[in-house]
């Protein structure tokens, strides 16, 4: 069941819910993704990846690998460019993270030292993958192999394994000299946290752990690489962020950006995760030595070992509450894992954490540290869903020693335009109040809920979301149809999104568009397909391009009527004189003039927009906690975002759902399980288990719309903030069914069961 | 390197001869020989049903069967699933209820769809999520998706 809520405006476009224009493609198997890409002459990459989760590199010899019939290149760590002094300040962008050059050539291919197990070592090209598989078990890697630590809490202890020499802890903005495997500790303060603690009524302190979780898109990453006889290196993948790679790779490679083209293939799924080069760089290399094109596709568990999860955490937070349920304080302490090299999504958590509530006398304290991990990457509002699962059932736990209402007391204390974060920065328009107010005014948050160990719990989530660059150009076609062509991946239907916003400028339909995502040549430079901004940031490219055709369309008609280009007007797909009603042509009869009255006609728009506020979404959620067996099932879920205003609803819901259930997955089951070594034990899909069509009932949305004023059709973006709640209401949920509670991800059934038998 | 095997099929209705390895998947088959490459690999070891094919009308992940197994077989793709007329009533309720994000998973659902609704015109709810808890999506929470296989099953009714 879907509810929307109405919309000041009446659009003819937006708000419809017209076919996807790569659907038919999608739905028969034509769809090109990149591991379909196929060229003549292909060589097949393998990676040789190290089974030690720390380790030396002694020596590697690869003179066998080389020898073995049908192999064409073998590469080392050495074969890439070496880094030099001053790359340790080069920070890469890589999606909504970043890191420095030298952390990330040295996770591409390890040269001395290997920091989490599966860091690539060596690589072969071969004439098929078995072949260039084989080959790579006849490289030989003499190993000094040292004490891993895996968890974050034993890693900030002094005695800890040190995973670099050279990483001297930044305490507060300033290098302390010390070398440890904290990357950095940084503070927000708002006001006196100790006098509002001391004006509390009720304290409420807890301590919590979360697992790392890898964002679990289906499609492997892939590429394709040819490093052409001119000079310049052509990659085919799936990515989210084609300018991103392309410059990260052109970076590692000591390459100018340009000598490197980047076409996307279609993607299947990211969720942050596909915004890093991993093979593209070694493809690269192997088809400079081989001089034919590379393809490398990894394996699942080459996935869940060697590419970038989310982070698993300790956080500790304190909240304090008077009598009438006001929020005076706050801390928190939030200690994520980065994985083998600095970079956790720490800083996002720390701005997110208490976001949705006006609270005086805040501090946050976080840590960024390095562990015997793959190298965490973006994760669907990276950082925030650890941080707010432990925020949000501190305050469901203060509302019930208060006796007040669960929505009522985040009403009470919710965050609205002025209100500043941790960090200091003041919210503009939000729509926090309006999220609780749609969750509250749900039926499913009165609905009767009968049955023994069934409890209904409640959360509310924030993240940022992103604006950043964009570009779109359009181009009229003489049957009235427009091209489109734009630079952001389309990983859920943003071809439409974005059609459909230059289709309402010009008043003609959405399926009058041919929309096409083109690679980095052919295109300005466009951020990825990240921080919840394509439909926000390239939609608003789309619409300037959509309004400097209509500025032209116009012109051309004025020229041809022989008038003033201010006497005429276009609505709904019509070129009239605002003063005489003869004159007026169709944009479609129009189009048909263009070549023979002055020429074609193309637009174009360019954005770096910001202010594009900040996205909260809320989540009911009904379980049943088995506890014979800690299992918990997710009865019915209901889920309200603030999105601004939703361009296509139904893929507007499809994200508020999907993100639903990758946060039940999160929540109950996802975990990187880890054996003392550094190996993750449970590295494919079966073990590692993502939620499936059995585990869950229909997820239920409401769509709020509190128009964002940074978007002309006022679009918030909203792909990420779902995540976000349903660890929290889980929990929430789970201590109403079982009286639990959980502070620790996943709720698994061991970790049910330990939790029952301790507080139960 | 291994000799090569001949191996005889008929995929999608027409008849196909291809060599391949006794070492290949059916799935590395389809996709890298024969260049029927809509049946994905998202995992290469029988979890996502990213590959599902029907083969001899059972479906299977065709990266557990080996390209040899389809020797005299029958075997049937996504590529299959359309018709000259038009899409399948399972393809076009994928579209309308909007049951694809980024569309990787999607021919493995269809066909597994596909088998179902031959089987069991009208299943439940219960049911079908039962029938395609072999194929993982990533995007969508399944809701849409659960929602146009019910539609694909009042479509083909009506078709009938």
């Amino acid at each position: 069941m879907t509810t929307t809520q109405e919309a000041p405006k009446q659009y003819k476009v937006i708000g419809t819910r017209p076919i996807r224009h790569d659907g038919a493609d999608k739905v028969t198997g034509r769809a090109k993704y990149g591991a379909d890409y196929q060229t003549a002459g292909l060589l097949y990459g393998k990676i040789l990846r190290t089974p030690h989760a720390h380790a030396n590199i002694r020596s590697i010899d690869t003179s066998k690998a080389a020898a073995y019939p049908g192999v064409r290149a073998v590469m080392t760590g050495a074969d890439l460019p070496e880094t030099k002094n001053e790359d340790g300040d080069r920070k890469i962008t890589l999606g909504e993270l970043g890191t420095d050059l030298k952390y990330l050539r040295e996770g591409i291919m390890a040269r001395s030292k290997v920091v989490f197990k599966g860091q690539p070592v060596a690589a072969v090209a071969a004439v098929n993958q078995h072949v260039a598989e084989e080959a790579t078990k006849l490289i030989e890697v003499d190993y000094e192999v040292l004490p891993p630590v895996t968890d974050v809490r034993e890693a900030m202890k002094e005695a800890a394994p040190l995973l670099h020499d050279d990483i001297e802890t930044v305490e507060l903005n300033e290098k302390t000299g010390r070398i440890s495997n904290i990357a950095e500790h940084f503070q927000h303060r708002q006001g006196d946290p100790d006098k509002g603690f001391a004006e509390a009524d009720v304290i409420v302190e807890r301590e919590f752990d979360t697992a790392t979780v890898h964002q679990g898109y289906l499609e492997p990453h892939n590429c394709t690489v040819h490093w052409n006889d001119d000079g310049r290196v052509l990659i085919w993948n799936s990515t989210q962020g084609p300018f991103n790679i392309r410059d990260a790779t052109a970076q590692v490679l000591e390459l100018p950006l340009s000598q490197v083209k980047l076409t996307p293939m279609e993607i299947g799924g990211g969720f942050g995760g596909k915004f890093e080069p991993y093979g593209e760089p070694i493809a690269a290399v192997l088809s400079k030595m081989s001089h034919a094109p590379v393809k490398i596709v990894m394996t699942r568990t080459e996935e869940f070992e060697s590419t970038g999860p989310t982070p698993g955490s300790y956080i500790k937070v304190k909240m304090g509450a008077k009598n009438d349920g006001t929020l005076v304080a706050a801390t928190a302490h939030l200690a994520y894992e980065a994985g083998g090299f600095p970079g956790s999504p720490v800083g996002a958590a720390a701005e997110c954490v208490f976001a949705p509530y006006n609270i005086a006398n805040v501090q946050v304290d976080g840590y960024d540290v390095v562990v015997n991990k793959p190298k965490t990457a973006a994760y669907r509002a990276p950082g925030a869903t650890n941080a707010e699962f432990a925020s949000e059932t501190v305050v469901d736990e203060i509302a019930e020693k208060l006796g007040m209402d669960p929505i009522e007391i985040r009403l009470k204390n919710a965050s609205a335009e002025g209100t500043r974060r941790a960090d200091g920065t003041a919210f503009g328009n939000i729509g926090c109040v309006e999220v609780l107010e749609a969750l509250r005014d749900h039926p499913h948050y009165t609905a009767p809920l009968e049955g023994e160990n069934r409890g209904r719990g409640v959360a509310i989530g924030y993240w940022m979301n992103a604006g950043l660059q964009s570009a779109v150009n359009l181009a009229v076609n003489n049957d009235g149809t427009v091209a489109l062509t734009e630079g952001s991946p389309d990983i859920g239907g943003t071809r439409t999104s974005i059609s459909m916003q230059a289709a309402e400028v010009l008043g003609i339909p959405a399926e009058d568009f041919i929309p096409s995502v083109v690679d980095t040549d052919s295109i300005g430079w466009t951020f990825g397909t990240g921080g919840s901004r394509t439909t926000f940031a390239t939609g608003m490219a789309a619409y300037k391009a959509a309004q400097d055709v209509k500025a032209q369309m116009i012109e051309r008609a004025a020229l041809i009527w022989d008038v003033d280009a201010d006497s005429l007007e276009m609505e709904d797909g019509v070129i009239r004189s605002k003063t005489d009603s003869e004159l007026k042509m169709t944009f479609k009869e129009l189009a048909g003039e263009l070549n023979s009255t002055g020429g074609p006609i193309a637009g174009r728009g360019v954005v770096n927009p910001t202010g594009q506020g900040g996205a909260f979404a809320g989540l009911i959620v009904d379980v049943e906690v088995d506890k014979e067996t800690g299992k918990i099932d997710v009865l019915r879920a209901t889920i309200a975002q603030d999105v601004g205003k939703a361009i296509h609803p139904s893929y507007v819901e499809g994200q508020m759902q999907g993100g639903t259930v990758q946060g039940i997955g999160w929540a109950l089951n996802e975990e990187y399980y880890m054996e003392d070594d550094g190996r993750m034990a449970n590295s494919t899909f079966l073990d590692y288990r993502v939620p499936l069509a059995l585990d869950l009932p229909m997820i239920d949305t409401v769509i709020v719309e509190k128009p964002s004023p940074a978007h002309p059709f006022g679009v918030r973006g909203v792909g990420e903030v779902n995540i976000v709640p349903p660890p929290a209401a889980l929990a929430n949920a789970a201590y109403r069914a079982a009286g639990i509670r959980m502070n620790v991800l996943p709720m698994s059934p061991p970790n049910v069961m330990k939790t029952l038998w301790e507080q139960g | 390197m291994p000799g090569k095997t001949h191996v005889q099929t008929k995929i999608n209705g027409e008849d196909v001869e291809f060599l391949c390895e006794p070492r290949q998947s059916l799935l590395e088959c389809l996709r890298d020989i024969v260049g029927l490459t809509g049946s994905k690999e998202g995992c290469n070891d029988g979890n996502c049903g990213a590959c599902t094919v029907s083969l001899d009308g059972r479906i299977v992940t065709s990266c557990l069967v080996l390209g040899v197994e389809a020797d005299g077989a029958e075997v049937n793709t996504i590529e299959g699933v359309a018709s000259p007329d038009g899409l399948h009533p399972i393809q076009e309720a994928f579209l309308e209820n909007a049951a694809l994000q980024c569309g990787i998973c999607t021919p493995g659902f269809i066909v597994a769809t596909k088998a179902l609704l031959e089987q069991e015109p009208t299943p439940s709810e219960h049911r079908i999520r039962f029938w395609l808890a072999g194929n993982l999506c990533r995007c969508t929470g399944y809701d849409k998706i659960v929602r146009a296989v019910m539609d694909a099953s009042e479509r083909m009714a009506a078709a009938s």
